[in-house]
Parts: structure tokens; sequence; C-alpha cells
């Protein structure tokens, strides 16, 4: 297939086509320790000095399961609506140098937690399928051949990261295309760091993610045959190699081939899948109850005490700042505001236009100077003093300021803190303060007596002379809207 | 070579190891000396039984010494000061190798010990050395040794049982006052009985499992050979107990069980296994049947009960222990330890080492616990084994409605010659028919030395007894080692008899 | 009914295993095996309909640790058993299929 127009191939080419995606998710648990042992679960140690007899499976060790990572599980379940229930771990057996024990110690026909969702920002609910524990793996490094595995003369092991604790989240084959499933990895990356389970890393492996892919004609019902892409690292390879697989898949069936039912290697560089070499009997796991382990059966008091102190999650974030802002006639929010909602929660800053609501900030204006400035530096946004927030959106929206001024004082407050009016007495704006308006305004009324009774005989254009007049008496510094809004009240 | 005139450790062997701790505590007798007398013993004897694969001397000298530094300091040496110990070459010794009996783990050392290795050192036993055992605890002769059989002490043209074969023999031989085993089917009775000593089965879980080399974790569990049952009873109580380490160690109290040796079985209620005594030698049956009469002369009553459903153990076993054994043994790839043998890429050197390093018990199982879980083949052979073992469970808890232990041989005969069995898996998977079903059900069980058949052979009674039975099942043992036939014990000395 | 273990599964199985075995080891491994098997045929056969499955002899659940960190091994008591170190770590030969 190499040459085929296929790897460039992009979403174009699928006209007719729809991808159907489901993914499935390995998430570090962030423990102290390890999965079954009391070794440190740390990233980037110096090669096998974070291991003990139990995680590098010398002859007689035991596992004993870490608390603090079933209760991450059950953190897990709670954040993806999942039934969390009792469960047991099973050997799956198959060898691979870096596997200590040469059989993986995971859930099988009895996870943790299972039938969940995730809801999209758009609104989308992908269902989840299952989350189980599972220890990882060691880590090889090939020699020789470039560093990968296909002509490779040798190959060192790291058992450093063997029994780290995961979960594997199983989504259900629910997302539609690449941009889906960015967002749903995305979306539950945000979930996982929401929730203390992981740091969501996924450069440092702490995320790692394969994707079922597979096409079918827009409008079919059956699902085609699906192929699982490994080696997805980041959510921009997530994207290309749904995108690749679902144009490779249709180019094959559109020429009168069959798509295969296997497992494909992302390659990041050549920006393609390729099958991955495996055995035969690869997929005959013999897979049996884990005899050094005793069952999970986590009752209400544990599962209420794990998931204690959870946060509210992005959808429901989502949820709670959309209710606070006004909605069309329809009862639906703009898509620009739904948007505004989205990154304001993604970027974790919802919790200052919270609270800059309840000092009195109005909504909608609020939210936009959040998602459309304060955003652009969110670490020092989330630092930012919700009360002075919400004066300086008061400011703006009482027309004390206009919105040019407002996005320079808030971009001084993001900056340095301070007060707002302090700011923008500072950068000159003081003289907007009502009482100056007032001032200038009777001045130019005591000045100009023949326009303003034409603009009292109902003139309305003689307001922009007016406005004019202000705003060289004021050097500038008034806001027109404000002004405007004067000269009418003036009016009566 | 006796300290200050005191009397020394047996004439014709050594004593018992309560006399030992409690001689070695006074200052009568100094651990050095013990050390001395059965290093010298096994140095001049074990050449030809081969119970050890390591004798650890100077590690036992220096235990030995910090015992006898301690009594002269009036500090406490533990209960089991000075008492010589064997360890089972499968369990783990930091620094010492730890071989299994199999080509695969020669000269690999352990960088951490048991925790039963650490009570026994905690509670002042001095470690003779590791014992011999068919290859990673797979078999029930010793003969399946990497290292050559071990040889019994009553007849060293007979195997001593297996697979703790090593450790019965030290005892019998008296290298060792005791010895631990481990049992996954029997490999801790059949061999005490085929050697005349004393042998338990622990609940499930009552014992440590760390550091035991995994051979079916399941039915798996660490107990003692003495000679004598209340010197059992005191390993036992000394290596029992909770450990962190291991999931499957039971919490609570350890049950007082040196207590129970003076309760008598006075009221105990007692079943002979009516199924078990069809397949069993004539000595054999006759022991059990005498066995009964001794119980019930001292006051227990005993009944025959009927449990058929036991009889299918042995292949639920067959199937159960090889699937847990084909996964315990993958990590045996010669990628981290022990053996490897060079290939073109790793799947060839797995395959290889495994090949060369395995014996042909070990892979047979390994291939069958391999077949067995296979695709395909799971829920025919694994899921209905597991079902027996249900089976067995409610079979065993029916007459626990009516009695407290039950009587049963442990072997279905005595000590057979070398290589009788060799040619044939399945006559050697008999040995273990009416063992077994204790490890299927997690119970107790142990192993009397009680009688001797028509050639000066010992002939063991199985005591079985419900989980966390052990006190009823210590009462019947002692009452049955009161009333054994002079002789049927050890230690004994080669060619002492005929 | 007799249980016929062909070599071909033998060699299935002992590939499943990693276990090297040679042609003429094949065919005696599969009447090994068929013996054996044939023998717990019984049990293959009895009725157990309803009887659930015991893999384990306890009854003990949520058997817990504190997420506590203990010491690990020296890099020494790591790899001192190893065939075959280099650069600290566990060195083995090349590797021809992907992790499964």
């Amino acid at each position: 297939m190499s040459g085929s127009p296929v790897a460039a191939a992009g979403d174009d080419r699928l006209a007719g086509w729809e991808t159907v995606v489901g993914l499935e998710v390995h998430c570090e648990l962030a423990t102290a320790t390890k999965l079954f042992c009391g070794c440190p679960n740390r990233f980037g140690a110096a090669p096998n000095t974070q291991v003990c007899p139990v995680c590098l499976g010398l002859p007689g060790s035991l596992p004993v399961l870490n608390r603090r990572a079933v209760e991450l599980a059950v953190r897990v379940g709670r954040a993806l609506h999942c039934t969390i229930r009792p469960s047991t771990f099973h050997r799956k057996n198959y060898f691979y140098p870096d596997m200590p024990k040469d059989f993986q110690i995971s859930q099988y026909d009895e996870p943790i937690d299972v039938d969940g969702y995730l809801e999209l920002p758009s609104g989308r609910r992908i269902g989840i399928e299952r989350a189980h524990i599972e220890e990882d793996t060691g880590k090889t490094a090939h020699l020789g051949g470039g560093g990968r595995i296909h002509g490779a003369d040798r190959s060192l092991v790291d058992y450093n990261r063997a029994g780290v604790p995961l979960v594997e989240i199983v989504s259900r084959p629910d997302m539609r295309g690449a941009d889906e499933a960015r967002a749903y990895v995305a979306e539950l990356r945000a979930i996982l760091v929401a929730s203390g389970v992981s740091d969501g890393r996924m450069e440092e492996g702490s995320l790692r993610v394969d994707a079922n892919v597979s096409v079918r004609p827009i409008g079919a019902e059956r699902f085609g045959t699906r192929c699982e892409v490994k080696n997805l690292n980041s959510l921009r390879s997530l994207g290309r190699a749904v995108e690749h697989e679902a144009a490779r898949q249709v180019a094959l069936i559109e020429t009168g081939e069959r798509v295969v039912q296997q497992t494909r290697h992302w390659d990041e560089v050549e920006g393609r899948t390729s099958a991955m070499r495996s055995k035969e009997e690869a997929n005959d796991y013999r897979y049996f109850p884990e005899p050094d382990l005793v069952p999970l059966a986590p009752d209400e008091a544990f599962v209420e005490a794990a998931a204690a102190g959870l946060p509210l999650m992005p959808a429901d974030r989502r949820a709670r700042l959309a209710a606070l802002v006004p909605h069309e006639a329809d009862g639906l929010l703009p898509a620009s505001t739904a948007d505004q909602v989205a990154t304001t929660v993604d970027l974790g800053l919802d919790d200052l236009v919270v609270a800059a609501m309840a000092c009195g900030a109005d909504a909608r204006l609020a939210l936009a100077r959040t998602a459309n400035e304060a955003a652009q530096t969110p670490e020092a946004a989330r630092r930012l003093d919700p009360q002075a927030f919400a004066r300086l959106v008061e400011l703006e929206a009482s027309g004390s300021l206009s919105a040019t001024q407002a996005k320079a004082v808030l971009a001084e407050l993001l900056a340095g803190g301070g007060e707002p009016e302090e700011i923008a007495r500072r950068l000159g704006y003081e003289a907007l303060g009502s009482g100056a308006l007032v001032d200038a305004l009777d001045a130019v009324v005591a000045a100009h007596p023949a326009e303003w009774a034409r603009y009292l005989a109902g003139e309305d254009k003689v307001a922009q002379l007016l406005t004019g007049q202000v705003m060289k008496a004021t050097k500038g510094r008034a806001n027109g809207k404000a002004v405007a809004a004067a000269l009418a009240a003036r009016r009566g | 070579m006796s300290g200050a005139g005191g009397p020394r450790p047996g004439a014709e062997g050594l004593s018992d190891a309560a006399s030992i701790a409690s001689r070695v505590r006074s200052g009568e007798l100094r651990a050095a000396d013990v050390a001395e007398q059965v290093l010298g013993d096994v140095e001049s004897r074990d050449a030809e039984l081969h119970c050890f694969n390591l004798v650890t001397g100077e590690a036992m000298r220096a235990a030995a010494a910090e015992v006898d530094r301690l009594v002269a300091t009036g500090a406490d040496p533990g209960p089991l000061a000075g008492v010589p110990v064997a360890l089972k070459d499968n369990l783990c010794t930091k620094g010492v190798p730890t071989t299994c009996s199999s080509r695969m783990l020669e000269g690999w050392s352990p960088p951490y010990d048991a925790t039963v290795v650490r009570r026994l050192v905690a509670a002042g036993a001095l470690v003779v050395g590791k014992t011999n055992l068919d290859e990673f605890a797979m078999g029930s002769s010793t003969e399946n040794s990497a290292f050559g059989p071990t040889r019994n002490p009553w007849d060293t043209g007979r195997v001593p049982g297996g697979s703790s074969g090593g450790s019965a023999a030290a005892v019998a031989a008296g290298f060792a006052a005791l010895a631990l085993g481990s049992d996954t089917g029997g490999s801790i009775r059949q061999p005490a009985a085929l050697c005349g000593v004393v042998g338990i089965k622990p609940t499930y879980g009552l014992v440590s499992r760390y550091g035991l080399v995994a051979f079916a974790s399941s039915l798996d569990q660490v107990g003692p050979f003495a000679t004598t049952v209340a010197d059992a009873a005191l390993l036992l109580e000394t290596i029992a107990g909770h450990d962190e380490m291991d999931s499957t160690s039971l919490g609570g109290p350890v049950p007082r069980l040196t207590e129970a040796l003076r309760s008598g079985v006075d009221g105990l209620r007692v079943g002979v296994v009516r199924d078990f005594l069809a397949d069993a030698s004539a000595d054999c049956v006759a022991a059990v049947r005498n066995g009964a009469d001794v119980l019930s002369r001292a006051g227990a009553s005993v009944e025959d009960v009927a449990l058929p459903e036991l009889l299918h153990g042995l292949s639920a076993y067959y199937l159960i222990a090889p699937a847990e054994a084909s996964s315990n043994l993958a990590r045996y790839d010669g990628v981290r330890y022990g053996l490897r043998v060079d290939g073109e890429d790793v799947e060839q050197m797995n395959a290889r080492t495994r090949a060369a390093g395995f014996g042909p018990e070990v892979r047979r199982r390994i291939m069958l616990g391999t077949y067995v879980l296979s695709a395909g083949y799971y829920d025919a052979y694994y899921a209905q084994a597991q079902r027996v073992r249900t089976l067995v469970a409610r079979a065993f808890a029916r007459a626990y409605e009516h009695v407290d232990v039950l009587l049963a041989p442990t072997a279905p005969s005595v000590a057979f010659p070398l290589g009788a069995k060799t040619e044939d898996p399945l006559e050697m998977y008999l040995a273990d028919l009416f063992t077994i079903p204790s490890n299927l059900a997690g119970h107790p069980a142990m192993s009397v030395p009680f009688a001797l058949d028509g050639q000066g052979l010992p002939v063991g009674v199985q005591v079985l007894a419900p989980a966390l039975g052990e006190v009823a099942m210590l009462r019947a043992g002692v009452a049955l080692e009161s009333g054994a036939t002079p002789g049927a014990r050890g230690p004994v000395r080669p060619g002492a008899v005929v | 009914m007799a249980v016929e273990l062909t070599v071909a599964e033998v060699r299935h199985v002992a590939r499943l295993a990693r276990l090297e075995l040679s042609a003429e080891e094949s065919v005696h491994v599969a009447g090994q095996l068929s013996a054996i098997l044939d023998h717990v045929e019984a049990v293959r056969a009895l009725d157990l309909e309803g009887i659930p499955a015991t893999s384990h002899p306890l009854e003990l659940v949520n058997v817990l640790r504190a997420d506590e960190v203990r010491p690990c091994l020296t890099r020494e008591e790591v790899l001192g058993g190893a065939p075959a170190v280099e650069d600290g770590r566990f060195a083995v030969p090349r590797i021809l299929g992907e992790t499964p």
C-alpha cells in the first residue's frame, strides 16, 4: 500500500462514508506506589532502581493490592457515571520480556467500573463500556536498526514502570470521526486530571490511547470490520491516525478488497499505519482467576469515601456556567457563547466567572472577557481576584470604561493584580467617572445652547456633535456610549 | 564435643526440638555444640542420603554463636533457640542459593528471605541448609530433582516420598529436629508418612506463602516436619500468623496449638473415610483401623463416613495445579535470573532456556496446564475442575456436620523402591490420591507415624480437619502418636531396619 | 471415550508455553498428555450443572495495603542474577513480535 495516495488522504476523500471510532485509554494512576508493591510510582528514575521482588516477578513474591489505586479506580468510575461493582483479578498469560512474570494481572470479565458515559462539549454522550484496573509493563529499548523493533539486534529492558497501576477505560464505538475522537480524549483527560486520578501527561505515557477504527457507508447500520491502531502518543497523532486509517479502509473497500481485522501500528513520522507483526497464538491469553489475590467488593462506605471530594466534572461545570448566562428565546445558547463556556471550563476559569457573577458582574460580559482575554494567560487568570474582576466587568457594563479600556485594565490586572479603579485612574481613564462626565456635559451644554435646543427638539443627529464636544473636552477619555447615554438621559 | 558435660542430643540421633530449645535456653546445652554435631553428622552421612542441596554451615555456626551470646547475656534467644531446622529448597533465603532442585535456578540467590524463614530465624532456630525436592515441588518421590534423588533413611533403596522428600528424610535421619516443606497435593504429608515423621499441611492462609516459590498458588501451603506432634505444633505456631506480604494470609489470632496437645480426645468425634480404604495397601488400611481403635479407647467416638466425591479430587487436582503452574513458571524465561540458553531471537531464547532448564515432569505439567487453559478447553477442563473443587468442599462440609476430624491413610502404600514409578506419571500421581482433597478445600491435615509394615517400613495415618481445625487435628494426632507402634517414627539410622 | 492429543496440538501448546520440543519429543508427550487427559475424562463427564466454581479456598475479600513507599532493591540485587546486562538494563536477543 505504500506509494498509494491513501497516506495523504484527508476527510474529503471519505465522502459517503462514516468513520466509527472506539477508544481504549490506558491511564496511569497518580498513586505514590505501584499497584502490588511499595516501590515508588515515579517517572524518570535511573533504569531498574524502582523495583523490588514483587514487581520484578522474583520467585516466591506475591502481590498485595494498593488501596489508593482502588480508590482512584472508584473515582474514575464515579466521574464517568459508571456502576461500581464487585470485581476480580485474572492473569493474562503471554510471553514478552517487558513483563516480569510473563503474565499481566488485570481485571477480565468482572471489572470494577461498567456502563458509564462521557459527555463531550458538543453535548454528545459517548458510552463507556468498562474501566478496569491492571498493572503496567516495563519498558523495552531496541538497539541497532535505528531504535525500532524491526531490524534491532537486541533489546534492553527497564522494569521501573512494571507494576505501575493503570485503569484501562474502554469506550463504546460511539465516536464518529477524528475530531470527535480527539474531543473524547481531551475531555477524558480533563476528567482524569480533575478527579486527581492522573497527571494526564500523554508525552510521559501517563495517558496512552489505542483506537478501534472502522468505516461504513453513511446510513448503514452494521459496523464495518475494525482495526486497532496503537502507538498514539498525542491528540494530534490520534486525529491523524484515525483519518489515515479510515481513508485506508475506504480505499480498500472501494477497490473491492476487504478490511482484515488486525492490530496496526501508527508511524508518526511516516504518517501511516502498518500491520503489526504478531504471532498466530498471540491472542490465546489463557485468562484464569489470579489465585494470589482475593476479590474486591467495595461497599458503599468505601465507594463514598473514595469518591469524596470529587470536584464537578467538566460537563457539569459547563452546564453550571451555561445556566448562568442568558439564553436565546428558543432556550438555546448561542453557538459563540457555548464555545466561550467550553473554553472557560477547559482552562479551569469557570470558577472565576461564577464567582464574579456572584459579586454582581454581568454574566455575558464576564464570560466574554474570560474566554477571549483572560484565556490568553490562563495561569494568571486562575489567580485573579474574582471581586476585582467583577468590578472591572461592571465598570465596562456601566459604560465607565470602554471595551478597549476594560481590556487594557484587565491586562494589567492579569499581569500584576491590583484594583481595577486604581489601574483605570493610572491609565488616565479616571475622567470617565460619572462625576467627571456630568461636569464635562454641563460645560458643553452651556457652551452650545443652540445645538442643545435642537437636540431637545428631537434632532437626534445633533447628538453626534455634542458627543464630539464632550470627547474633546475630556481629551478623548470619555466612553462614547456613556456620553450618548448621558445625553439621552438629560433630554429625559 | 558437647558442652559443659551436659547430656548430648540423643545418642541415636537428635533429640526433639522442644528438649533442645529448653536445654539451650537454660544454658545447659550450647547451640554451638548442637550445630557442630549436626554438621558433622550431615557431613558423614548425607552423601548417601542426599537430603540437602546445600548445607549452610558457616551461617549455622554464626546463628548458634548468636543464640549462645543471647543466653549468656540473659536475653531471650527465642522459642526455637538452638534447634536445627532444614528448609525445603523452594523457600527463598536471602543471599543463599534457592534452586527448587531445578537447573533453571541453579546458582540463583534471592535478594530476600521468605516470611517463614524470617520467623524461624527470629525464633532462634539454626538453619542447617536447603533440602532436596522434586523439581519445583512437582512429584511424589523426590526423584524429579535435577540434582539426583534423596534416599529414604529407613531403606536407602527406597524413595522418601515427595515433593518435600529432602526435608522429611533430613528429620528422619536426625539431621534436623525440624524442617519446613510445602504441600500442594500432599507434598508434606506423603513424605512424612514414608519417612516415619510427623508432617502438617496447615489451613490455607494460616502460614504465609511469601517467599515460597509458587507451584500452584491456590493449593500451596508451607508446613512443618518434626519427629513428634508436639514439635510440629511448636514449629507451626512459630511460622503461622498474618503476613501483610501475602494477600491470602488469614488475619485473626493463631490457634493455641501447643495447648491443644494436653486436651485429650475424650468426646472427639472421628470419622473414617471409607472410600479411601479400597485403594490403600493392607498395611495402610490396618493402620487406619488400628488408629481409630486407639482414638476410640482414648474416649473418642468413631464412625465410618462415605465421601465418594473425594475420589474425584485427584483428577481435578491434575487440571488445576498444572494450570496454575503453567502460569507461575512462565517467569523462568532466561531474561532476569537463572539459566539462559541463547537463541536467534527472544522467543527462541525463551523456548530453548525453558526446554533445557526444566526437567521432563515440569515440562509435562506446564504443557498440560497450558492446554487446559487454552482457548476452547477452559470450560471443559479448568472450570469443570473448579466445580469439582466445590463438590469436594461440600462433601467435607457434610462430614464435618457429624464429626470433628477424619481419619484416612496418608498414602496408598509404604515407601516404594527408587525408579518404581518414574516411567509412568499416572502411577506416580496416584500417590497423592488421599492427600489432595484437603488442598482443594484449603483444609488442614497431618500425617502421624503410626505403624511399621512387615518389612519394618513406617506407615502413616492421616488426620483431616475442617478449615482452622488444627486444634482438633492435633488432639487426635497426639493420641495416635501415643498409641503408635514403638519404633515407627524417626530418627533412624540407615540399616536399622531389615 | 479416549482423548487423543495430536502432535500438532502438542506443538501448538509447546509454542504457547515457550518450550522447544523436538519432533520425537512431541510424539512422546502427545501420548503422555493423552493418557493423563484420558484419566481425568471421568471428571469432565460429571454433570455439575448448577455447581459453582471454586477458584480459591478462601472467602477473603478486599485485602488492601496502604499506598506507602517501601525500600526498593539495590541495582546490584536487581541485576545480580541476570544472564545478560547492558547499561543498567536486562539485555535480551532481538524481539520479533510487538507486544500483544
